[in-house]
């Protein structure tokens, strides 16, 4: 890909945009934008928080305290609505996926040219802002969710409850291997589905500001803060989608038939 | 945009936010999420009580201000009675007493009537006798005729 990115004109623009800085050849290459991007948010998330819950009062919140609250409140219902085991994982696990997914997507909202202008700067040739524009990001969230359904699935049900569920659902015995295959893939779809919805949604999004971009100055504002507030319901969205689905697939596989 | 170790380092990543997560930050802010959840719960049923309360004195208040407004009207009425037969009876005292005055200043002036009349008589016989002396004195021995004498002045009185 980095050869293509020397093409000139607008491809060469577009493609410069969405080539990621890495490291590494083959397998082991690292997008170090990725890596960089979503660990400074993750550091964002974690260090807003730690300070509202080092507060944390029963008494009257704080402005810090007041909205990690809200968050927390938010979170805590969708999780009562659609999760009714008792786990201790799953409402952290879903308050770290809605505000990290929402802040890789927030990073979709700065104007596409000017942190790659700062890196170029700084001599930094290739930048891609936006986690989630990048398929290893999303993919390695749906992954651990996907491992984390495996491991709950076997941990309630038991390794032959799993098996058995598998094999002998939703047809019988007597269709054993027609409902083995419709199984493996409902749930290989959970972890591809949830990568790739959000992966393309903002890939997309991400694709249209950089074509606005393109575009003369004086129609850039006039479609790019349009698209730019339905961004918002977007970015907002996608993450509280990736939040929901997670849990209601650690539900699925906290019941036991 | 394959595929490659970048997924692992964002698996680490996420793992050790989620771990993060569940560990510092989740528990306190839900905890005390929870407690406020309590302390708002225990102040509205401690009010809905101080008001069942407040409800509960004011009627008594009620009761015993009507009580004591009965006790009061009743102790006004006794009151009143009581002046009335004060006032009667003082009437009557002063009635006899009255009555008892006029009788001895009647009895007084009857007394002093009689002391007159016998100052008078006694006077009357003393000029009857002047006179009776002063006419006899000449003729009439007052030793001779003192038992005459004396019986005129007792006729007289």
């Amino acid at each position: 890909m980095a050869t293509e990115a020397h093409a000139e004109g607008a491809t060469g623009y577009i493609i410069h945009h969405l080539t990621s800085l890495s490291v590494g050849e083959g397998f082991w290459t690292l997008n170090l934008d990725t890596l960089f991007f979503s660990a400074v948010l993750g550091g964002l998330f974690v260090w807003f928080f730690k300070r509202a819950a080092e507060k944390a009062t029963a008494g009257v919140p704080g402005l810090v305290q007041n909205f990690a609250e809200m968050l927390i409140e938010f979170v805590d219902t969708q999780v009562k609505d659609s999760f009714h085991g008792k786990n201790e994982l799953i409402a952290p696990l879903a308050l770290t996926i809605f505000c990290w997914v929402f802040l890789w997507n927030f990073m979709d909202l700065f104007p596409v040219d000017i942190l790659p202008l700062i890196g170029s700067l700084m001599g930094i040739e290739y930048l891609r802002v936006v986690p989630s524009t990048d398929l290893n990001a999303t993919f390695a969230m749906s992954i651990s969710v996907f491992c984390l359904i495996i491991f709950y699935s076997i941990k309630i049900k038991g390794p032959w409850g799993f098996a058995k569920e598998l094999m002998f659902q939703p047809f019988g015995p007597w269709l054993l291997p027609f409902n083995l295959l419709l199984k493996l893939v409902e749930e290989i779809a959970k972890p591809i589905s949830l990568a790739l919805r959000l992966f393309g949604n903002l890939y997309a999004g991400e694709l249209i500001f950089i074509l606005i971009a393109l575009l003369p100055w004086y129609i850039q504002p006039v479609l790019s803060f349009p698209w730019a507030i339905f961004h918002i319901l977007i970015i907002t969205l996608q993450a509280f989608i990736f939040m929901v689905l997670t849990i209601v697939y650690l539900g699925m596989a906290h019941e036991d038939h | 945009m394959s595929i490659n170790a970048t997924l692992i380092g964002q698996m680490i990543t996420f793992a050790l936010l989620v771990w993060f997560t569940m560990k510092y930050i989740w528990p306190p802010l839900f905890d005390s999420l929870e407690e406020r959840k309590k302390k708002i719960a225990d102040g509205l049923a401690a009010a809905e009580k101080g008001q069942e309360q407040m409800h509960l004195a004011e009627k008594k208040a009620k009761g015993v201000l009507k009580e004591a407004k009965e006790q009061s009207s009743e102790i006004v009425n006794l009151a009143q009675k009581r002046a009335n037969e004060l006032v009667e009876a003082s009437k009557d005292t002063a009635k006899k007493e009255g009555e008892r005055l006029i009788l001895v200043a009647k009895a007084q002036i009857e007394q002093e009537k009689q002391q007159a009349k016998e100052g008078l008589r006694r006077e009357v016989a003393a000029l009857a006798l002047l006179a009776a002396e002063q006419i006899l004195s000449a003729e009439i021995d007052k030793t001779k005729h003192q038992d005459i004498l004396s019986k005129i002045s007792n006729q007289l009185g």
